[in-house]
């Protein structure tokens, strides 16, 4: 009944109005959010708005920003390092010069700030001097984290897809469950973390699957809003049409509803599997767990070992990194047939 | 082969009777009514005055008869047809399609909707949008492919079956629609202003293959349009419509051969036809004014 409700009102604008005279194309082409528009524009050859040009150019961009950090970074170093430098290093010896100093900031023992080529140095005798499986090579902690990122994202995801079904299908359910889920997202997953983790071992779960519930808590909040708004993204014309066809729920939810929200949902993963890599390490950190890039943080951070706390930062970060590509990756390839307007 | 058009108004008992009483009419329906609309008035609730859609409205269209509904914007001609569809609900009087309520008529499937806009899913080839109605009913994978390709080559579109609807242009794609539309063999088939967006061009060659479409298979259609040469070459009744009230003035027989072609638009016969709805349509101008 709410669907001859709405189509009721529209109908009453309508004859109203101006002669329904709209034009094909534009009611033909939906238009979906903006990133993943000019994503998809960017990967499909001849269809597109022109000016993009090719890897090698977009690649200068990056280039320049990463000279811009590198430079930034080094001057932090000898800034933050400086009074280190002088009070433990060289005062002892006597006199030194302006030169004498630098050097010195960037390449201390337990800098406050480790110069990038300490950490570069770091990271790659972590990589290539211990075999994989030890718990000194960067890539083992690596493995540990994206495990239960991986697990908790593809759970969040799911549980966010139903989340939004459930709410797009029932208003009963889309007043009674929105503000929980807004709620939830509002406390601090570092004060939730420890909870979790503490209830879940006394139940006897523990390895992967607390780590993987605190990233899909993180995880879920954007697909659930993102598909929400995706799942009621398919136009009058198009529900109507398969209402003609005596579609049931589940037909239209699969063959309209769903592909519909498609660039809806990408985007949103993006910042899921970012936001579920936080919630993987974070719940690496209260338990004192022995593997993880968060325990190779917490590690770090009981010994001083500054370089080491960096080493796991950047290789954190290049971890996201790597997942948000694969994600985009994914998305490029599920959405390269759609229409770009 | 066409059925003389049938009085405007239906039997006196029914008028004035609540829905409820004439329910017991449709069974008196003859088998060959393909659709049948009793009194049906539609009136939308607004705050200031109530918006009469329709009202009064009483039409019985025969099995095989291509009828177009004429009239300006506001007239209730296209709320005409989405009552007959099952889009819209009437608020009283009776519509019967094929002999079952429009509802269960859209639940059997029974009739095929080309709308304004073409309506294709962006995210599926042509092919495959011309699949989706046999698709929901559960055909298997090769059958519907099948018939998806027949009824693609029947509008001229064989050969573009794997591009996608935004590789074709505005014409192509209302086609697909069609083709769609048609690719469950449905009795009747409904056309709201389906060409509407189009060029002049591209719609007297889609008047033309419509027409073609019709003179083959005979299955009913009602046509929705404001253009009065699309009406008079594709017709064999046309029904001229008028706003406020949304209400049928005028009811006119094609004198025109079954057989037609588009350089009929230019005898005298053609002529006496479109100025006849042409004076339709400024009555019901007038009484409004």
């Amino acid at each position: 009944m709410k669907y001859a409700k709405a189509s009721r009102s529209a109908t009453v604008l309508m004859s109203n109005g101006p002669p329904p005279e709209r034009p094909a194309a534009l009611a033909a082409t939906k238009s979906p959010p903006d990133s993943s528009s000019s994503r998809s524009a960017s990967s499909r050859g001849q269809h597109q708005r022109p000016g993009r040009a090719g890897s090698a150019v977009s690649a200068w961009p990056v280039i320049a920003v990463l000279c811009a950090v590198l430079l930034l970074w080094y001057a932090g170093a000898i800034g933050l390092n400086a009074q280190g430098a002088i009070e433990r290093v060289l005062a002892p010896k006597g006199p030194y010069s302006t030169g004498d100093l630098i050097a010195t900031t960037l390449n201390m023992q337990r800098p406050i700030l480790p110069s990038p080529h300490q950490v570069a140095v770091d990271l790659w005798s972590s990589l290539v001097d211990w075999p994989l499986d030890s718990p000194r090579n960067l890539l083992y902690h690596v493995a540990v984290t994206a495990q239960s990122t991986l697990v908790g994202f593809v759970l969040g995801t799911l549980l966010g897809i139903a989340l939004a079904a459930a709410i797009v299908h029932s208003r009963t359910l889309d007043r009674a469950l929105l503000p929980w889920i807004v709620a939830s997202q509002t406390v601090p997953v570092l004060a939730i973390a420890p909870i979790v983790l503490v209830i879940l071992g006394s139940l006897g779960f523990s390895g992967v699957a607390p780590k993987a519930t605190i990233a899909m808590y993180l995880c879920f909040f954007p697909v659930t809003v993102a598909m929400v708004q995706g799942l009621r993204a398919p136009q009058r014309i198009e529900t109507e049409l398969m209402h003609t066809y005596a579609a049931s729920r589940t037909q239209a939810f699969w063959l309209l509803r769903m592909p519909s929200a498609l660039p809806f949902l990408f985007p949103s993963l993006r910042v899921a599997i970012a936001a579920g890599l936080v919630g993987a390490m974070v719940a690496e950190l209260p338990t004192g767990a022995q593997a993880g890039l968060g325990a190779r943080l917490l590690t770090g951070s009981y010994y001083g070992n500054t370089v080491g706390i960096w080493s796991a930062l950047v290789m954190s970060a290049l971890l996201g990194l790597v997942l948000t590509a694969a994600v985009a990756g994914v998305e490029r390839l599920v959405l390269r047939q759609r229409s770009v307007k | 082969m066409r059925v003389p058009a049938l009085p405007m108004n239906a039997p006196e008992r029914l008028q004035g009777l609540p829905a409820a009483a004439a329910v017991t009419a449709p069974a008196a329906a003859p088998a060959d009514i393909a659709v049948a609309v009793r009194n049906t008035s539609v009136v939308y609730p607004a705050a200031d005055a109530p918006v009469h859609a329709l009202q009064d409205v009483s039409l019985d269209i025969a099995q095989g008869e291509f009828i177009s509904l004429i009239g300006p914007s506001g007239c209730g001609k296209t709320t005409l047809l989405r009552v007959v569809a099952d889009l819209e609900p009437i608020t009283s009087g009776e519509v019967r399609v094929n002999g079952m309520s429009p509802r269960e008529a859209r639940l059997a499937r029974a009739y095929g909707y080309v709308f304004q806009a073409p309506a294709l899913f962006p995210w599926r080839t042509v092919l495959a949008n011309v699949m989706l109605p046999l698709q929901i009913q559960g055909r298997d994978r090769q059958a519907c492919e099948a018939v998806a390709r027949e009824q693609l080559a029947r509008v001229g579109l064989t050969g573009f079956e794997r591009k996608y609807p935004w590789q074709l242009s505005g014409g192509m794609q209302q086609r697909v629609s069609i083709a769609r539309a048609l690719g469950f063999e449905p009795k009747l088939l409904m056309m709201d202003e389906p060409f509407g967006a189009l060029d002049e061009i591209t719609r007297d060659r889609l008047n033309e293959q419509l027409q073609q479409l019709w003179q083959r298979e005979r299955r009913t259609v009602i046509f929705v349009t404001h253009s009065i040469a699309e009406a008079v070459y594709l017709s064999t009744r046309i029904v001229v419509m008028s706003p406020r009230p949304g209400r049928i003035l005028k009811v006119i027989e094609s004198t025109l051969p079954d057989e037609r072609h588009l350089g009929l638009r230019d005898t005298p016969e053609f002529m006496a036809l479109a100025h006849e709805v042409r004076e339709g349509l400024a009555v019901g101008h007038g009484s409004d004014e």
